[in-house]
C-alpha cells in the first residue's frame, strides 16, 4: 500500500500549546485536523512535513457558539456534527447543505470545517502518486517547473475545491487567525488568494481557531455543486448564493463561484442585475447570464472545461431559483 | 419434468458468507508468515523505450534489502494464451508503458522497500510512442512487438460464413453505422496480492488473489523453470475480479523468484494505481456494423467489422479479438455472416478479459443499430426483437450449437413488468425507455492451451464420521462457486450442505479446473461434481440398499438419512450408510469430470464461441435526461435473464444485480482514459478510485430482476451461466432509453452528459443529432476464409483454402 514518509507528530492540549509548538517547530511543521486533506498528499508526497501537530482534539476547537451576534464555529468542529446540527440547519439551511455535499459520510465524520477551508488547491496532474507525478517530470505546484495545464502560465492554476467556501463567504462569514504573537479577523472572503499554490493568506504560523457568520437576518443561501457522483465526488463547479430581500424586492445579493478558479470567485456583475429586482425568471436570467464570462475553468478536473463553463449559467439560475420560494428553499 | 429437488433451487445462504460477512475471511494480503519480506516493483516512468542500464548497486546497499531482481534473473516469457507469450516477469530490454515493471526489491519492510526503489537508476532510451487505434494504424515502425500479424497490428482475422454478398442483395435495406466503446477496467475491492514461501523441502508455494491458479502454476514452472510438481498455487478468496486477476502476473512470478533467493516468505500487495496498470480490462473497440434488413425487420446479411486496442501486451487479445465477432448470431437470424477483426498494440496497460469478454462491445453496436432500425422501420423496438429469435436447439450461421434459449420468455417480462407498452411514449419530457438484449456463453467450448483432458475436476471423499469433503480446482471469486459444488453434492446426497466442507484452487490438493472465467464454473464444476456425487451415490444405495434387504431401485437418499422409498420409516442414518459403504467398497472416493461436447465449426477461429450452452437476457432502461444540461439518472432498470435453472436463486440475484451495477457504470461514465499530452508520455488520466469514476450506491436504481428458466440440456440440473451475461444489454438499453428520451443517438460508450448536451445542440444547428465516431480507418483485413453455412449444407470448414492460403482445419486460435 502507500505509505506515509516519516515525520514527527505532536499533540497540543490547549490553542496556546498548539501556536507554541508551531513556533518552535518552524515551516517544516504544518497543522492537522481531521487529516482527510493532508494524510492522502502526504501519502502521495505532494506535502513532505517533518513535523505534524494535531489540533483536531482540542475542545476549544469544537464548539458551535450561537450565544452572540450570529455562529461562531470551531474549526475543529466536524463536518458531520455541523451538519446534523438543527440550529445549523434552521438559522443557515444553505450551509447544512454545502457541507452535507462534501465527500462521503465517512469523510465527514473525520474532516473538520477548518480544514474544508484550507483545502489544498486540486489538480489532476497534481494529485496524484509520486510515481506518476515524476513520470510527467512534475509541475509547478510539487518539484517541478512548469505548468501542465497551461505551459505559459507563470502561476499554478490548481482549482479551488471546497464545498463549504462558497455559502460561507455569501452570507459573509469571517474567520479568525492566531499565531503565538497574533490574532486577527478577517472576512473569509480575504483569506483566499488566487494561484493554485499560495492559495491562502494565512500566515504558515497561523492557526485558524473559528469561522464566524452573522445573523441571518433576512439572508438565505443556497448551494449548488456540480460533480459526476452523487457521493465521493469533489466539485468541479459549484454555486453558493445568497440573497437578502426586503419585501418582493433583492436588497443585496452575494454570489460566488468555486471550482473554476484557484480561489473562489464572487460574481459582482451578476450580483448587481439582481439588485432592486424581484427575484424571478427575468432577473435570474439576466444574472445566470452575467456569470457565464468571468466564468473560466482550465481543464484540470474531471469534465471537459468547456462543459464546465456553460454549465455555470445553468447552476447559478438553480441556485437562485431555490432562493425564489416564500420560505428561501432548502439550499 | 425433473424431480423435485430439495436444495438445488432454494435460497441457501453461501457457505462463506459468515467468513465475509464477520471479516473473517482470509484475503492474500492478510497472509502473514515468520520471517516474511516486502517486495515492492520499480515500475516504467517512461511510455516506450529501450532500458539502456538499470543499475541496482546502491539500492542493493540499503540496509534491510535483502534481494533485488531485473529482467536479467527472469527472462523466459510467458502468457495466457500460447499464442502471444509476450510478458515479462521484469521487463528484459524494453519498457512499453508507464507502469511497466523492471525491479523488484525484497526488504524487511515496505517502507525499506520503497527507499531502495527510489536508488535504482534506469537509463532509457525513448521510442515512439502510440496512444489510440488511429495512430496504431498509421505507425507501423517501430513495432510494439516484433511478433504478430504485422506491423502493430497483434491479431488480424476475416471470415464470411455464407455467400454475405447475396444476403445483401436480398435486403429491402442495408444500415451501416460506426460505434465506439470506450475501455474501462474491472475495479476489485482488493488489490492483487501474493504471497511466495520456498519451504526447507524445496517446494514453493504461492497464494494468490488469481482466479486461475492452474494458469499460474503452469506459467510459475515455465519461468522459474522448476519441475511443476514442486510448485504449489493455493488461489485466496478473491475481494472480486470481474477477469482482473484470470492472468498470470509479473508480480506473482517475482515473489516467487524472491523467495527461492532468499529462502523466506515474500509478499506484495500491489497500490490502487499498480492495479491500473495491471489492468486486463474492456478493449478500446470501434466498430463498423452493416446489416441488411427486410422490411418485416428480419435480417438478410451482417458485416461486422471491429478494432481492438489492446495495451501493450497480448494477454487474452486473440480471444477478445475473435469474441468481439462470435456472439452477433446467437440472439437473431442472421443467415449469412461476415467478421473482420483487428487488435493493435498501444502503449498503454493491457486489455484482456472484462465480464462479458469481447462481447459488450459489439452486443451494444447490434443492440443500438436495431434501435434504429426498429425506428426507421416503424416498429415497437421490443415487439420487432419478439419476432425474429433464433430459434432453441438450432445452429447459427457461425456453427454456434444453441440448447435451450429463452429470449423470448426475458422480453415478454420485461417488456410486461415496465410497462413498456402503456409507458412509452407517453412519458414526461426528458423521461425514456429503452429496450435491449443479449446472450452469453456458459464456459468456452476449450480450454486455453490445446489438451484433451477435462476441463473440470472433482474428487469427493466420504469418511466413516459421515464426513463429505469435495476437492475442486474451482476458485471462488465472490461469485458462489464454492456454494454451488456442496448444494449439487448435498441434493445428491441427501444431506445438508452446511455439513459438506469443500477444498477448492489448490494445485497440491485440489484436481484441476480451469479457473473462474467465461462463466464456466457452475455448468462444468456442476457437471464434475454431479458425476462425482452421483458416483458416490451408487455406492451408498448398494451398501444401504444389502443392508435393508431391499432392491437398489428402492433406495432413497434425503434430509441426512438413506431409506426405503415405499417405506421411508426403514433406513439408516447417512453416517450408517457410508459405514456400510466403507465395510463394503473400502475407502470411499470418488472422481467426476467434465469436457464440454466438441464444436459444430472446424474452421480457424472456431474455437472461440462454442459453449455447451447459452444464456440469454433482456433489459429495459428508464432514463430522466435534463435536456438543458444533458444530466440524467437512471431511476428503474427491469432485466429478465435465462438462467436455465437457478441453482441458488439468490445468488442467482445477487449476480443479475452486480452485472447490472458493472453495466450501468460502462454505460454512464467508466473510462479507462488517458492523456499523450506531457512530457513525451501516454499517461493514465486517473489511476485512483477518486477520479476513475465508477457508480456510487447513490447512482444505482431499483433493479427489478425477473428470472426465465429454461433447462438446458447441457447444464447441471439444467443451470446456464448468470454471472456475466447480465451485464451486457445495460449498455445499449441506457443509448437506447436516452433516444426514447431526448431523440438523440449516443452511439458511444460511456454516454456522459456532455455527450448528450453536445448531440442536444448539434441538432438544434440542424446537425445530425448524434455524438460517435465519424469515420473507421483502413484495416489490411486479410481475405475472408469462407465457410459455407449449414443452410448452405457447409460441414463447419472452410472452403477454397488454397486460394486464401489461411485458416483451414488447424487447432482453432485461443
Ligand atoms: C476521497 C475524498 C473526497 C473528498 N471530497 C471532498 C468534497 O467533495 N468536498 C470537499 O470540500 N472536500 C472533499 N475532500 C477533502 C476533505 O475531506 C475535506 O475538505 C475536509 O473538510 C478536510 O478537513 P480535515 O479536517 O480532514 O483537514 P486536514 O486534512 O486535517 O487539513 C487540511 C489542510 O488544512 C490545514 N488545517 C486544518 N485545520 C487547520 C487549522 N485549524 N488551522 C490551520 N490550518 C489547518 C492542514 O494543515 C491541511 O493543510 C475529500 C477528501 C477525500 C480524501
Ligand atoms: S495547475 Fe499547473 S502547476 Fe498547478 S497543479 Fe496543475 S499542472 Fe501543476
Amino acid at each position: 500500500m502507500l505509505r506515509l514518509p516519516r515525520f514527527r507528530y505532536f499533540v497540543p492540549r490547549t490553542i496556546s500549546e498548539a501556536t507554541a509548538m508551531k513556533a518552535d517547530s518552524g515551516s517544516g511543521s504544518v497543522f492537522v485536523a481531521g487529516g482527510t486533506d493532508l494524510y492522502p498528499n502526504m501519502k502521495r508526497r505532494q506535502q513532505t512535513p517533518a513535523a505534524v501537530i494535531s489540533i483536531g482534539g482540542l475542545p476549544e476547537l469544537r464548539a458551535v457558539d450561537f450565544s452572540g451576534d450570529g455562529v461562531a464555529i470551531g474549526a475543529g468542529a466536524i463536518l458531520s456534527d455541523l451538519e446534523n446540527d438543527s440550529r445549523i440547519r434552521e438559522a443557515y439551511p444553505g450551509l447544512a447543505h454545502a457541507i452535507a455535499e462534501i465527500s462521503t459520510p465517512l469523510l465527514r465524520n473525520m474532516g473538520t470545517i477548518g480544514g474544508n477551508l484550507l483545502l489544498d488547491t486540486r489538480c489532476n496532474y497534481y494529485d496524484q502518486n509520486f510515481e506518476w507525478r515524476q513520470a510527467i517530470d512534475f509541475c509547478m505546484k510539487k518539484d517541478g517547473q512548469i505548468c501542465w495545464v497551461a505551459p505559459g502560465s507563470p502561476r499554478c492554476l490548481a482549482v479551488q475545491s471546497a464545498d463549504s467556501v462558497p455559502v460561507l463567504i455569501a452570507l459573509k462569514a469571517r474567520v479568525l487567525l492566531v499565531s503565538a504573537a497574533d490574532r486577527r479577523e478577517i472576512p473569509l472572503e480575504d483569506l483566499y488568494r488566487n494561484d493554485g499554490i499560495d492559495y491562502a493568506t494565512r500566515k504558515p504560523e497561523e492557526l485558524l481557531t473559528a469561522v464566524w457568520i452573522p445573523r441571518p437576518d433576512g439572508w438565505r443561501a443556497a448551494y449548488r455543486k456540480l460533480r459526476r457522483r452523487g457521493s465521493f465526488d469533489f466539485p468541479v463547479l459549484s454555486v453558493g448564493a445568497a440573497v437578502r430581500r426586503e419585501g418582493p424586492r433583492v436588497e443585496e445579493a452575494r454570489i460566488v463561484l468555486g471550482g473554476v478558479a484557484s480561489a473562489p470567485l464572487r460574481l459582482t456583475d451578476a450580483e448587481e442585475r439582481l439588485k432592486g429586482r424581484p427575484l424571478d425568471e427575468d432577473s435570474i436570467r439576466d444574472a445566470a447570464d452575467a456569470a457565464a464570462r468571468p466564468s473560466r475553468p482550465m481543464d484540470n478536473t474531471d469534465f471537459s472545461f468547456l462543459w464546465r463553463k456553460e454549465m455555470t449559467k445553468k447552476y447559478v439560475a438553480s441556485a437562485l431559483r431555490a432562493l425564489t420560494g416564500a420560505e428561501g428553499g432548502r439550499g | 419434468m425433473s424431480p423435485p429437488t430439495r436444495v438445488v433451487g432454494r435460497p441457501y445462504e453461501k457457505v462463506d458468507a459468515a467468513a465475509k460477512v464477520t471479516g473473517q475471511t482470509r484475503f492474500a494480503d492478510d497472509l502473514v508468515l515468520p520471517r516474511m519480506l516486502h517486495c515492492k516493483l520499480l515500475r516504467s516512468r517512461r511510455t516506450h523505450a529501450i532500458l539502456r542500464r538499470v543499475d541496482v548497486s546502491r539500492a542493493a546497499a540499503l540496509p534491510g534489502v535483502l534481494a533485488i531482481a531485473t529482467g536479467r534473473d527472469l527472462p523466459i516469457p510467458f502468457g495466457i494464451l500460447p499464442v502471444s507469450q509476450d510478458e515479462h516477469a521484469l521487463c528484459l530490454d524494453r519498457v512499453r508503458f508507464v507502469g511497466d515493471p523492471i525491479s523488484a526489491v525484497a526488504a524487511l519492510d515496505e517502507e525499506t522497500a520503497n527507499e531502495a526503489l527510489a536508488l535504482i537508476e534506469v537509463d532509457y532510451e525513448d521510442l515512439p510512442t502510440i496512444a489510440s487505434i488511429e495512430q496504431a494504424v498509421e505507425t507501423p515502425f517501430p513495432r510494439i512487438h516484433d511478433y504478430g500479424d504485422r506491423d502493430n497490428f497483434h491479431k488480424l482475422v476475416s471470415m464470411e460464413f455464407g455467400d454475405v454478398e447475396e444476403g445483401f442483395a436480398r435486403a429491402e435495406k442495408i444500415y451501416d453505422d460506426l460505434f465506439f466503446y470506450e475501455g474501462n477496467t474491472h475495479l476489485p475491492l482488493e488489490q492483487h496480492a501474493a504471497l511466495a514461501d520456498l519451504g526447507p523441502d524445496g517446494k514453493l508455494t504461492l497464494w494468490s488473489s488469481t482466479q486461475t491458479p492452474h494458469y499460474v502454476h503452469r506459467a510459475l514452472a515455465k519461468v522459474l523453470e522448476m519441475p511443476a510438481a514442486r510448485i504449489r498455487v493455493i488461489a485466496t478468496p478473491n475481494g472480486g475480479g470481474f477477469g482482473g486477476k484470470s492472468d498470470p502476473f509479473n508480480h506473482e512470478i517475482v515473489v516467487a523468484h524472491l523467495s527461492r533467493v532468499t529462502g523466506r516468505p515474500v509478499k506484495i500487495c500491489l497500490t490502487r494505481e499498480e492495479v491500473f496498470y495491471c489492468h486486463r480490462g474492456r478493449h478500446p473497440i470501434l466498430m463498423r456494423a452493416r446489416t441488411g434488413v427486410r422490411r418485416d425487420g428480419s435480417i438478410t446479411a451482417m458485416h461486422f467489422q471491429t478494432v481492438l486496442d489492446g495495451g501493450a501486451y497480448g494477454s487474452y487479445g486473440v480471444a477478445s479479438t475473435y469474441y468481439s465477432g462470435a456472439l452477433q448470431t446467437v440472439t437473431y437470424p442472421v443467415p449469412v455472416y461476415r467478421f473482420d477483426g483487428a487488435r493493435v498494440f498501444t502503449n498503454k496497460p493491457p486489455c484482456g478479459p472484462k465480464r462479458g469478454h469481447g462481447t459488450p462491445q459489439p452486443r451494444f453496436a447490434l443492440e443500438a443499430q436495431l434501435d434504429k432500425i426498429a425506428v426507421d422501420l416503424g416498429f415497437d423496438p421490443a415487439a420487432m426483437r419478439l419476432s425474429h429469435l433464433q430459434p432453441p436447439s438450432s445452429i447459427t450461421a457461425n456453427f454456434l450449437r444453441i440448447g435451450s434459449m429463452g429470449l423470448g420468455a426475458c422480453i415478454e417480462k420485461v417488456v410486461a413488468a415496465s410497462g413498456w407498452k402503456e409507458r412509452r411514449g407517453r412519458l414526461p419530457r426528458g423521461r425514456g425507455l429503452g429496450i435491449a438484449c443479449s446472450s452469453y456463453i456458459c464456459g468456452a467450448g476449450l480450454p486455453i492451451y490445446w489438451n484433451a483432458m477435462p476441463q473440470s475436476g472433482v474428487q469427493l471423499k466420504l469418511d466413516r464420521s459421515g464426513g463429505v469433503t469435495v476437492f475442486c480446482g474451482s476458485t471462488d471469486i465472490g461469485q458462489g462457486s464454492d456454494s454451488v459444488l456442496a448444494y449439487v453434492v448435498a441434493e445428491v446426497l441427501g444431506i445438508d450442505p452446511f455439513d459438506i466442507r469443500v477444498v477448492t484452487a489448490d494445485t497440491d490438493l485440489t484436481p484441476v479446473d480451469l479457473g473462474s472465467y467465461s462463466s464456466r464454473v457452475t455448468l462444468m464444476t456442476g457437471n464434475a461434481a454431479l458425476q462425482a456425487a452421483e458416483r458416490a451415490r451408487e455406492m451408498l444405495v448398494a451398501a444401504a440398499g444389502e443392508k435393508l434387504e431391499i432392491p437398489g431401485s428402492r433406495v432413497a437418499l434425503a434430509e441426512g438419512r438413506v431409506f426405503d422409498v415405499e417405506d421411508p420409516d426403514k433406513g439408516l442414518s447417512f453416517v450408517d450408510a457410508v459405514i456400510a459403504a466403507e465395510s463394503k467398497f473400502g475407502t470411499i472416493g470418488t472422481v467426476g469430470s467434465y469436457t464440454p461436447p466438441p464444436s459444430a465449426g472446424r474452421y480457424r477461429g472456431a474455437g472461440v464461441g462454442p459453449s455447451p450452452a447459452y444464456s440469454y437476457s433482456a433489459a429495459v432502461v428508464e432514463v430522466d435526461v435534463d435536456p438543458a444540461t444533458g444530466i440524467y439518472t437512471v431511476p428503474k432498470i427491469w432485466i429478465a435473464h435465462d438462467v436455465g435453472k437457478c441453482i441458488n436463486p439468490v445468488l442467482v440475484i445477487g449476480q443479475v444485480e452486480g452485472s447490472v451495477y458493472m453495466g450501468l457504470g460502462e454505460a454512464m461514465m467508466e473510462e479507462m482514459a488517458y492523456r499523450d499530452d506531457v512530457n513525451g508520455n501516454v499517461m493514465h488520466k486517473a489511476p485512483s478510485m477518486l477520479e476513475y469514476k465508477s457508480p456510487t450506491t447513490l447512482e444505482m436504481p431499483e433493479v427489478v430482476t425477473l428470472l426465465v428458466e429454461d433447462p438446458d440440456p447441457n447444464g447441471p440440473f439444467g443451470a446456464k451461466e448468470v454471472g456475466q451475461g447480465p451485464l451486457l444489454p445495460i449498455p445499449p438499453a441506457v443509448a437506447n432509453a436516452v433516444f426514447d428520451a431526448v431523440g438523440v443517438r449516443i452511439d458511444e460508450i460511456p454516454v456522459t452528459p456532455e455527450k448528450i448536451a453536445r448531440a442536444l445542440k448539434a441538432r438544434a444547428a440542424g446537425q445530425p443529432a448524434r455524438v460517435g465516431p465519424a469515420s473507421f480507418p483502413t484495416i489490411p483485413y486479410p481475405d475472408a476464409v469462407r465457410i459455407p453455412t449449414p443452410a448452405e449444407g457447409g460441414d463447419g470448414r472452410a472452403r477454397d483454402l488454397a486460394a486464401t492460403g489461411a485458416g483451414g482445419v488447424r487447432k482453432a486460435d485461443r
